[in-house]
């Protein structure tokens, strides 16, 4: 078993939160893991990105290269788009198509989701949308990774335990809110796939 | 078998911890910044009172540490790569003096320059220094290596270097963790005079360092992390520093070719002279600069070393997979590009940054002077240079801003301005502002007070709350001493008060106070 995966975003969207369940899921079932992440400079409204590697052998790069990644988890459209050089030629792009825009020079955004739709292997959802009908507004991040947790080879129940432990110390609301929008984004990919 | 999930600075943190280390010192700076910060919140070293707060700069920091290790305890002191330019003093002296209680000088780099003014290679600094250095390829190694190295350093009586490089600084892995071993007893120097750099003892010490040269060499032909490692076509021989091991292995299932891994220097000689009788071509995969390439393949150049002098490799920037392979000669693998309407996303300062407001105000009372008159520092507002803000013209090295001010100014340039951090007014803004007051320079220092270390992620600043009593301290007039709040609904008054310290002939400090937005935050939680 192999995923190689990769986190996108704009600094302080919570990516890392995201890689921090993964990676919590992957631990508590065995597996290998790497995980290189961005801080410093970057994390101040810049693009940021974390790859994350999975594997039941050993793993020797902390970067993926080239065309390897099996799957584009972004909470930014635009994000999305910058790692395609990873991408492998059956992976799959996943990501919110909530625009965040921080740039004079945002292109232009039905130019931006017709690119997206042209990979065929997509999921694109409004994970905003989502997160705030559920009532767990700031819970986006965990959509986009309910909507990924389908591609991951890793238990649903060790994601939501990785959820339990990563926001256990902030309370059971918290991990409620959480809970319901992961819940809410795998329901999107098994509708719309 | 107990395994934690570390980046690699946390598992240097860890691995200095379980090795006996009873004082950490450093000055934020990525990517060296979460070596102290996962100390600092490790609850063992609470337990234990393992001294684990900010020092005021790395020279600071690197001397503390030869205190601790001056009665007899483990030490490490923590910086970025530039960090160790500001410590180098004591570092380069720390050689002649060595250790008692074992020190680690871990250094982590930025080769490409994430977040970085240079991309110097540490290990330069090592060489230069005659000290032993220790170079990780992964996570596990990042915390077994500290063991060795203090013992390295106790065994010698010399600090060693752990150098580190941006991406194994900040990747995680799980890490297996081994016993703990206990502190050292306090205990001074056997041979008196060990510390005291008197020309007549540093002459002896030094060749005291020189002679010791050759057993170093031995403990690296037999450390476990210099590995030669067999391979069937000689044709090539690959020599890999550090992480760049990692980049080769990921595009092999099985290398073919002879591999020397090097984790631990100086370079291990008969491994090094091996590679080189066994092997038609030599290809050296090193992140950062050329040093072990330059070492071997001499001015006059051996045509039979590659990487990055021949251009093999790129000369500059990070290593990656990719990179490696292409060196290697092997097929380019599947990959599409970026489409064309992704466009680039900078760093900006956050909605709400104080410094936004503070650069607002200076810019219109800069207005009738034109462009090219603030020099700044290092920091979040160094981003005040980007658009829309616009605002500053300078950034070289931390507390350049205030010196700099002084030439221009001193060469008859009107107004001269300097903008500099609160912390980084600490860390080398003091000494500046003291040639500046002794010399009655005209010249407005603009210390930007946001309450913390902000760009490396929220550390306490040393100065903090102490700001305007050291300026007055230093000699700066009390009415030349100006405190702002910057927000916009007091945007006129403050682009009154710089107007009126720039029209002041003589030092002005401007001190717009008001906390980081993400400090706010958090006090409010």
């Amino acid at each position: 078993m192999k995923k190689d995966i990769i986190l996108a975003g704009v600094g302080g969207q919570g990516i890392l939160s995201i890689a921090a369940i993964i990676g919590t899921a992957a631990i508590e079932s065995g597996l290998h893991l790497k995980q290189a992440e961005v801080h410093g400079m970057s994390q101040r409204g810049g693009d940021v990105q974390s790859h994350l590697r999975i594997s039941d052998k050993p793993i020797h790069s902390d970067l993926i290269p080239n065309g390897g990644a099996d799957l584009i988890i972004s909470v930014e459209p635009m994000e999305s788009l910058r790692y395609i050089p990873y991408l492998s030629e059956n992976g799959w792009l996943i990501t919110n198509t909530k625009a965040f825009i921080n740039i004079p020079n945002y292109p232009d955004y039905d130019e931006l989701m017709k690119t997206i739709k042209s990979y065929p292997n997509h999921i694109a959802l409004d994970a905003d949308e989502i997160a705030k009908s559920i009532g767990s507004p700031r819970s986006m991040n965990m959509v986009v990774l309910g909507a990924a947790s389908i591609f991951l080879d890793l238990s649903y129940e060790k994601l939501e335990e990785g959820i339990k432990i990563i926001f256990g110390r902030k309370g059971e609301k918290i991990v409620d809110a959480n809970l319901k929008a992961i819940k809410a984004g795998k329901e999107f990919t098994e509708q719309n796939k | 078998m107990k395994k934690l999930l570390l980046l690699g600075n946390e598992a240097i943190g860890q691995g200095a911890l379980d090795a006996g280390l009873s004082g950490a010192y450093g000055y934020p700076g990525t990517p060296s910044t979460e070596i102290i910060e996962y100390i600092q919140r490790n609850p063992e070293a609470k337990e234990r009172d393992v001294h684990r707060t900010w020092s005021t700069n790395e020279k600071t920091a690197m001397e503390s540490a030869l205190g601790m290790s001056y009665v007899g305890k483990r030490t490490i002191v923590t910086m970025k790569h530039v960090g160790l330019n500001v410590a180098a003093d004591a570092y380069m002296n720390s050689a002649l003096t060595g250790a008692n209680g074992g020190v680690i000088v871990a250094v982590a780099d930025d080769p490409s320059m994430h977040s970085s003014q240079n991309e110097q290679d540490s290990r330069f600094y090592a060489k230069f220094a005659l000290m032993p250095a220790f170079e990780p390829s992964d996570q596990q190694e990042a915390y077994d290596m500290p063991k060795l190295a203090y013992e390295i350093s106790e065994k010698y009586h010399l600090p060693v270097m752990m150098r580190l490089t941006t991406r194994l600084a900040h990747s995680r892995a799980g890490v297996v963790i081994n016993n703990v071993l206990e502190e050292n007893i306090m205990h001074l120097p056997e041979i008196k005079d060990q510390f005291m750099l008197l020309p007549a003892f540093a002459r002896k010490k030094y060749k005291h360092l020189i002679a010791v040269q050759k057993d170093l060499e031995m403990e690296s032909e037999n450390s476990p992390f210099n590995k030669y490692i067999e391979g069937i076509d000689k044709s090539l021989g690959i020599i890999a520093c550090g992480l760049a091991y990692n980049y080769l292995m990921e595009n092999y299932d099985k290398c073919n070719y002879p591999i020397l891994k090097i984790g631990q220097y100086p370079l291990p000689r008969k491994q090094i002279q091996n590679i080189f009788n066994e092997c038609d071509e030599i290809l050296i995969l090193e992140e950062g600069m050329p040093l072990v390439e330059e070492m071997l393949k001499g001015f006059l150049g051996d045509p039979k070393i590659h990487g990055r002098l021949d251009g093999t490799l790129d000369r500059d920037g990070e290593l990656n997979p990719m990179k490696v392979r292409k060196a290697l000669g092997l097929p380019k693998l599947y990959s599409k590009d970026i489409p064309e309407l992704v466009s680039g996303r900078p760093p900006a300062l956050c909605v709400g940054c104080p410094h936004t407001d503070s650069y607002k105000a200076l810019t219109e009372a800069m207005k009738e002077y034109g462009k090219g008159h603030v020099f700044s520092d290092i920091g979040c507002y160094t981003l005040g240079y980007l658009s829309p803000h616009n605002a500053i013209d300078t950034c070289v090295d931390m507390g350049a801003s205030i010196s700099m001010a002084i030439g221009a100014s001193d060469a008859g340039f009107f107004p001269a301005i300097a903008t500099i951090g609160d912390s980084t007014f600490g860390h080398s803004g003091i000494t500046g502002l003291l040639d500046a007051v002794t010399q009655k320079s005209n010249v407005v220092i603009v210390i930007l007070d946001n309450d913390i270390t902000a760009m490396t992620g929220m550390q306490d600043s040393q100065i903090n709350g102490r700001i305007e009593q050291v300026c007055e301290g230093v000699g700066v007039e009390k009415e030349h001493i100006r405190i702002i709040n910057p927000l916009s609904r007091y945007h006129e008054e403050n682009v009154k008060v710089i107007k009126e310290e720039i029209a002041y002939n003589g030092v002005s400090v401007v001190i717009p106070r008001r906390p980081c937005i993400h400090v706010f935050a958090k006090k409010k939680r």
